[in-house]
C-alpha cells in the first residue's frame, strides 16, 4: 500500500515536469498532496498523531494551497502554459538523472535498518530534487510556487517516516511556512501582474537601475 | 516440434483479425453508431484476395516485397512468443533482441517500399514512421530487461514463465505496472492507433502509416491488413502475457483465456480511440521519450 502510494508520487513528478499546461500541474502537485496525505495513515494505522498529520496535509496541500494558486491565475488571467528554460524532454531527462541519483544515494546513507529497504528515502530525496528542477527551469512565478510545493511534499515524506519521533509542532510549523510563502507569492504575483502585465520572473532583473 | 508452430500459426491465422474489428465495433457503439459487423476484417481480407494487382510503372520489385515482410515477420516473430497455455516453438538465448528487430525489419521494407513509389507523400510518411518506431524501440527493450531480470533468462518464453505471478504479489509488481503501461503506448504507436496516428484518416498530410500503403492494391494490400492485424495480435499476446500470467493447467482453457486478454485488450484499444484526440504530431516524440524514462526507471526498480 505504502509502496504504491509512493510511486504514484514519483509518476505526478514526472508528469509535473513534463506537463505544459500550469493547471494541469497545479492539479498534479495537488493530487501529490492529496496522496501524501494518506501516507501516515498507510503506516502507522489510524493513531490520532497520524490523523491529525493527514488531515492536516490533504487540507493544506491537498485543497486549500492548489485553490488559492487556481483562483491567482484566474484573477491575474496569465497564459496557462508553462514556459521552460530547458524544454520538457531535457528536463524529464534530468528529473529521471536525479531520480536514479537519488535511489542511489539513499542506498549509501547511514539510515536505520528498517529504513534501508523500501521505496521511503529515495522517494523523499526525489521528490525534493524534482521541486529543486522545477524552481529552476521554469520561468513564471506561480510554477516556482509550484517547484517549492513539491519540495515541501519530499520533505513530508521523510517526516512520516520519522513522524514517531517528529513533534507535529515542526510539521505543523512547516505548513503554516509553505502557507505563508503562497500567500506572499500570491501578492507579489499580482503586484508583478499589475506593473508589468507579465508573470515572468526574467523581467524582475529589469527592475534595476 | 512441427505440430506445435503449426497449432501456433493456426491461432495466429484465425484469430488475428478479430481484434481489428472489436476496435471498430467499439468505436462505433461510442460514436452511436451500429458499425462494421465484428467479422469486417475477414470479410475485407477475402474481398481484397479476390482483386487484382494495379503496379505503378516506376516501381520494381522492392515495392511487392514490402507487404511480403510484412506479412512473414510476424509469423516468425509468434514463434518467439507463448500463447496462453501454447509455450513458444522456438526459444534461446537472447531472441527477445531478435523478436524487436523482427519488427525493425518489416518497417525498414514497408518504408522503402513506401520510396520505391518516388511520391512525396510515402516519403514523408516513411519518415514520420521510422522517427517514431525508433523513439519507441528503447522502451520496448527496457520492457523486456525488465521482465527478462525477474526471470533470470534472456529467453523470451521464459519470460512469460510462472515466476510472473510471484513478481505481481511481490515486490516487482510496481514495475511491472509501469512496464504494462509503456508497452501499452508501444502497442499503440507501433500499430498506429489514435492517439498517434489515426487508422482512419483520409488526408495524406496527417497520414503516418496509412499513406506508406496508399500504392498498394488487390491482394498486396491484403497482405498489408493481414500483417498489420498480427503485428497488432503478437503485441498484445506480450501484454497478455505479462498481465494474465494465470495457468490453469489445461491447455484449452488457457487460450481461451489468452483470446480473452486480447479481445478486452482490443475493446481497451477501442476505448482509448474513441475518448481520446489524436497528439500533436512535435508532442508524439516527447510522449515517447517519456515512456522510454518510465520504463528505465522501471528497471532502476528492479536493479535495486
Amino acid at each position: 500500500m505504502a509502496n504504491l502510494l509512493l510511486l504514484f508520487v514519483l509518476l505526478i513528478n514526472f508528469y509535473t515536469l513534463g506537463s505544459a499546461r500550469l493547471v494541469a500541474c497545479i492539479r498534479a502537485v495537488a493530487l501529490q498532496g492529496a496522496l501524501l496525505a494518506l501516507l501516515p495513515l498507510a503506516i502507522h494505522g489510524p493513531t490520532g498523531h497520524a490523523l491529525l498529520l493527514g488531515v492536516g496535509a490533504l487540507l493544506f496541500k491537498g485543497i486549500f494551497i492548489p485553490l488559492l494558486l487556481l483562483r491567482t491565475i484566474r484573477e491575474v488571467r496569465i497564459r496557462r502554459d508553462v514556459e521552460p528554460f530547458i524544454g520538457f524532454v531535457p528536463t524529464l531527462i534530468l528529473g529521471l538523472l536525479v531520480t536514479a541519483g537519488a535511489f542511489i544515494f539513499a542506498d549509501f546513507l547511514p539510515l536505520a535498518h528498517e529504513h534501508h529497504e523500501g521505496l521511503f528515502v529515495p522517494t523523499a530525496l526525489a521528490t525534493m530534487f524534482c521541486g529543486f528542477l522545477m524552481l529552476i527551469t521554469r520561468r513564471k512565478a506561480i510554477t516556482q510556487v509550484l517547484g517549492y510545493l513539491m519540495l515541501e511534499n519530499g520533505i513530508f515524506v521523510f517526516a512520516v517516516l520519522l513522524s514517531a519521533a517528529m513533534p507535529l509542532m515542526v510539521e505543523a510549523g512547516i505548513l503554516l511556512d509553505l502557507l505563508v510563502g503562497v500567500f506572499v507569492m500570491g501578492i507579489v504575483l499580482n503586484q508583478i501582474s499589475r506593473e508589468f502585465s507579465s508573470l515572468n520572473t526574467e523581467r524582475l532583473t529589469a527592475l534595476k537601475e | 516440434m512441427i505440430g506445435r508452430i503449426a497449432l501456433q500459426l493456426a491461432v495466429l491465422l484465425i484469430f488475428a483479425p478479430l481484434p481489428l474489428g472489436v476496435i471498430n465495433k467499439t468505436k462505433a457503439l461510442f460514436a452511436g453508431r451500429i458499425g462494421p459487423p465484428v467479422l469486417q476484417p475477414y470479410y475485407d481480407l477475402a474481398r481484397l484476395w479476390r482483386k487484382g494487382f494495379v503496379i505503378s510503372r516506376t516501381t520494381t520489385w522492392v515495392f511487392l516485397a514490402g507487404p511480403v515482410v510484412g506479412l512473414v515477420v510476424p509469423l516468425l516473430a509468434a514463434l518467439l512468443l507463448p500463447f496462453g497455455g501454447l509455450p513458444a516453438p522456438i526459444s534461446f538465448s537472447g531472441d527477445l533482441i531478435l523478436f524487436v528487430y523482427l519488427f525493425g525489419l518489416s518497417r525498414f521494407f514497408t518504408a522503402v517500399a513506401a520510396l520505391d513509389t518516388g511520391s512525396s507523400f510515402e516519403g514523408m510518411g516513411a519518415a514520420r514512421e521510422v522517427t517514431f518506431s525508433c523513439l519507441a524501440e528503447p522502451t520496448l527493450l527496457f520492457a523486456l530487461l525488465v521482465l527478462a531480470r525477474g526471470a533470470k533468462s534472456l529467453n523470451l518464453g521464459a519470460l512469460f514463465g510462472p515466476q510472473l505471478a510471484g513478481q505481481w504479489q511481490g515486490d516487482a509488481s510496481a514495475s511491472l505496472g509501469l512496464i504494462l503501461v509503456c508497452l501499452f503506448v508501444v502497442l499503440l504507436v507501433e500499430n498506429s492507433r489514435i492517439p498517434f496516428d489515426d487508422p482512419n484518416t483520409h488526408l495524406e498530410l496527417t497520414m503516418v502509416h496509412e499513406v506508406m500503403v496508399l500504392d498498394h492494391s488487390g491482394p498486396a494490400l491484403g497482405m498489408v491488413l493481414y500483417g498489420a492485424t498480427m503485428k497488432l495480435m503478437v503485441m498484445s499476446a506480450l501484454l497478455v502475457g505479462i498481465a494474465l500470467p494465470l495457468r490453469t493447467g489445461s491447455l484449452l482453457l488457457d487460450l481461451l483465456v489468452f483470446l480473452a486478454g486480447i479481445l478486452s485488450l482490443a475493446v481497451l484499444i477501442g476505448v482509448v480511440e474513441s475518448t481520446m484526440a489524436r497528439l500533436q504530431l512535435p508532442r508524439v516524440p516527447q510522449v515517447l521519450v517519456g515512456t522510454t524514462l518510465l520504463s528505465i526507471f522501471a528497471l532502476v526498480l528492479v536493479l535495486r
